[in-house]
């Protein structure tokens, strides 16, 4: 099994992945500037409409991004019950205090992290490892040894997931499967570890008989491009990003986390 | 000869001179005096017993060996009259194991990592990855995503991307040991072609001596205590030294290393009857649907079938470790003895003296520091007493010859050895029944026929043995009965009529 695979048939998936999580960057700044619910909410509406004029709709609605539609009110709920007190009381448990300012803290903080979290995990949906590698390589010009140990590594993710299986049943075959699920688990980890080491040392070898951090110019069999289409990219998340703070401004609810 | 390409590398030679090789931290060199000469073209096979240095060698001569940390070098190792470590580029290597080598998620990305290391510009890396690619018979697009490729399109992978590299000497480590007959028919008529075409200078490491016979003009066999045993043309050598390549754990050709006497008593009563059994990996994805079969007391039911088709799942599920999806698995009263249901709805410890299961890796199963805790395990789960435990595990340390090894840690021993402890950790709680994950897969002679005997003694103690192989000599030389799967995969609207 592959974690390293994506339809190339989506949309985006032939955009440099450099230009997709730049896109992100903005909105997330202008998010973390302000925490109020005005300005994520039209992040999210924007997102929503965005994504799905250009074909992403289906992701979008699909359950790979339903971690974010649980995680995003469980962290508002908290907000909620243990946020910095203001405003009316509205109900008292113990070290519990929801008042007035925490539930407003709490809707802009659920609001504020689906805005992030939701075109983060959409997009990264649409990013093939490889080309993300060409792109860290290539575009930013990271270390080639490092961008692509890490591909290499990234590879190994799945061998391990099916490492982990085996050494489930495996437990069980050996009849220590019924009790201490928490130490039996930590060892099963410490197990998992050095299979993936041992495997990596091997792949390391291949690599390096393969002329892998040679001495020498390396040459790129795949061009990273950063032209008009990824250009369009970034600037459509500037003006995510510009939308919702002009939102925020003009409706007066513009609140610097630190004033 | 036939005529070469015109872009062909020069043909590499090897001369070794008295070098040896001590990997760092160990007392004892892996290879030491050896002195070998290979001309440019020759096809060498390269044999001798394990722990003679084999791997070292080819290792050192890719280059891959390390520097002064990784270990300490002696005389010298010269590809082409230079040192080995300085020709990168210059050799190309495949390794055992078919899925660690893959590097990259697409196929031809895959083959042209190593012309991207090399600096090779990139309007000539494409051509070069297409022309492997058909060189080694994987015709199959650019985009392909390597997770999908079977073990022995992966092994013709590997060679692809070192074959582009248009190395001069081309080093295969075990190249076929993890794969299936037919990945070891690909594999090797994909290796013969090549060097037909480029001229490259071969050696290839490998136990079974038939497989490259046809391909190599040469067989070089290396002495455990270091130098030549023998070295010459293959017929030669395998007519004259047969008895050191037996003991060196080598199979020679048409030998079979040893054959089960057939059973003293006819096959017991049922242990565990499988009817439509549908297996799965992962809940909701059946691989395989409708098997049919029966375990029988004192019998070796031998599993067979093609990669991919399930047969590892469905012996996870009937040793009781996996949920079947449909179909029925019933265990006699013998087997049960007093629960109730499918054997996946037992617990754990109730599967040990019941069920016992070997994995393919021994490394899934070890839990221990030690092989004697390894062995305690069982009894432990069981909660016997001390002095039971100690007599059961003295008794399976000497039968399987691993007392000397009591101390030592699972993880340091050899291939063989690892392969019988992860046997005795399953027998030490007396199953009733034992399921084997190929248990001879890629094991040399001497391994094969200690494993062999072992199984064989079990199934005459009354144990019902499933093995999962894609090893013939085991069916044939071994196993009671078979059971083929893969080319009856029953759809589930036919569950009910068949057989």
């Amino acid at each position: 099994m592959s974690i390293a695979a994506v339809r190339p048939d989506l949309p985006l998936a032939n955009v440099n992945p450099v230009a997709k999580v730049a896109a992100t960057v903005p909105l997330s700044i202008v998010l973390v500037l302000t925490l109020d619910a005005v300005s994520a909410t039209v992040a999210i509406l924007c997102e929503i409409v965005l994504f799905t004029a250009i074909g992403l709709g289906p992701l979008l609605w699909s359950p790979r991004t339903l971690p974010v539609w649980i995680a995003a009110p469980l962290t508002g709920i908290s907000m909620v019950l243990y946020g910095a007190p203001s405003g009316a009381v509205l109900w008292e448990f113990g070290i519990v205090h929801v008042t007035e300012g925490s539930v407003q803290i709490g809707i802009a903080t659920t609001a504020r992290v689906i805005a992030i979290a939701l075109p983060a995990v959409v997009l990264f949906l649409t990013i093939d490892p490889t080309d993300l590698a060409d792109g860290l390589a290539q575009t930013l010009r990271l270390p080639a040894r490092f961008v692509l140990g890490a591909l290499a590594a990234l590879r190994l993710v799945g061998s391990s997931i099916d490492d982990w299986r085996t050494l489930s049943l495996a437990r069980r075959a050996r009849g220590i499967a019924d009790h201490g699920a928490v130490r039996r688990g930590l060892g099963q980890a410490f197990a998992m570890l050095v299979l993936a080491i041992r495997r990596g040392s091997t792949l390391a070898t291949a690599m390096e008989a393969r002329g892998f951090g040679a001495p020498g110019e390396r040459t790129w069999a795949r061009t990273a491009h950063f032209g008009r289409a990824e250009w369009v990219v970034v600037a459509v998340g500037c003006l995510v990003a510009a939308a919702s703070a002009t939102a925020a401004i003009a409706t007066g609810s513009w609140n610097v986390i630190w004033s | 000869m036939p005529t070469r390409d015109a872009s062909s590398p020069r043909p590499a030679s090897v001369t070794a001179r008295g070098w040896g090789w001590r990997h760092g931290g160990r007392r004892e060199p892996a290879v030491r005096d050896l002195d070998l000469q290979i001309r440019p073209g020759e096809r060498v096979l390269l044999l001798g017993a394990s722990g003679s240095g084999k791997s070292t060698l080819l290792h050192g001569l890719a280059g891959v060996l390390g520097g002064d940390d990784d270990g300490e070098a002696i005389g010298e190792l010269l590809v082409d009259g230079r040192p080995a470590s300085l020709s990168r580029g210059r050799s190309g290597l495949v390794l055992q194991d078919p899925d660690a080598q893959v590097v990259m998620a697409r196929l031809g990305d895959d083959v042209a990592f190593g012309l991207e290391n090399l600096g090779v510009a990139r309007e000539q890396i494409w051509p070069r990855v297409t022309r492997a690619l058909d060189a080694v018979g994987l015709d199959l697009p650019l985009d392909h995503a390597t997770a999908q490729l079977s073990g022995g399109q992966r092994q013709r992978l590997a060679l692809a991307g070192v074959l582009a590299m248009r190395p001069g000497i081309i080093l295969l480590d075990e190249p076929t040991a993890n794969l299936d007959p037919d990945g070891v028919r690909e594999v090797r008529d994909a290796v013969a072609r090549v060097v037909d075409e480029t001229g490259a200078t071969l050696v290839v490491i490998e136990h079974r001596v038939s497989t490259w016979l046809p391909v190599v003009d040469r067989v070089v066999v290396l002495g455990a205590a270091g130098g030549l045993l023998a070295d010459g043309r293959p017929r030669d050598v395998v007519a004259s030294r047969s008895g050191e390549l037996r003991a060196a754990g080598v199979w020679l050709p048409g030998e079979v290393p040893w054959r089960a006497p057939r059973p003293e008593a006819a096959a017991g009563h049922p242990l565990l009857t499988a009817a439509g059994l549908d297996v799965a990996r992962i809940p909701g994805s059946p691989l395989l649907r409708g098997a049919d079969l029966r375990v029988d007391a004192g019998s070796i039911l031998a599993i067979t079938g093609p990669n991919g088709v399930g047969k590892s799942t469905l012996a996870l599920t009937i040793a009781g470790l996996l949920r079947a999806e449909g179909g029925r698995l019933e265990p006699s009263a013998a087997l049960a003895d007093g629960l109730r249901g499918a054997p996946w709805r037992w617990r754990s410890r109730d599967l040990l003296t019941r069920i016992g299961t070997v994995f393919q890796s021994p490394e899934h199963q070890f839990l221990t520091g030690s092989v004697r805790a390894e062995l305690e395990v069982g009894p432990r789960a069981l909660r016997l007493g001390a002095v039971e435990r100690t007599a059961r595990v003295d008794e399976l340390l000497a039968a399987l010859r691993l007392e000397r090894l009591a101390e030592a840690n699972p993880f340091t021993l050899s291939g063989g050895e690892k392969r019988r402890l992860s046997v005795a950790g399953a027998i030490a709680t007396r199953p009733r029944m034992l399921v084997l994950d190929e248990p001879t897969f890629g094991q040399d002679a001497s391994t094969w026929r200690e494993l062999a005997r072992l199984i064989v003694g079990l199934r005459d103690e009354g144990i019902g043995v499933v093995a999962v192989t894609h090893d013939d000599v085991f069916v044939d030389a071994v196993a009671d009965r078979r059971l083929e799967i893969g080319a009856r995969r029953v759809a589930p609207a036919e569950h009910g009529d068949r057989r």
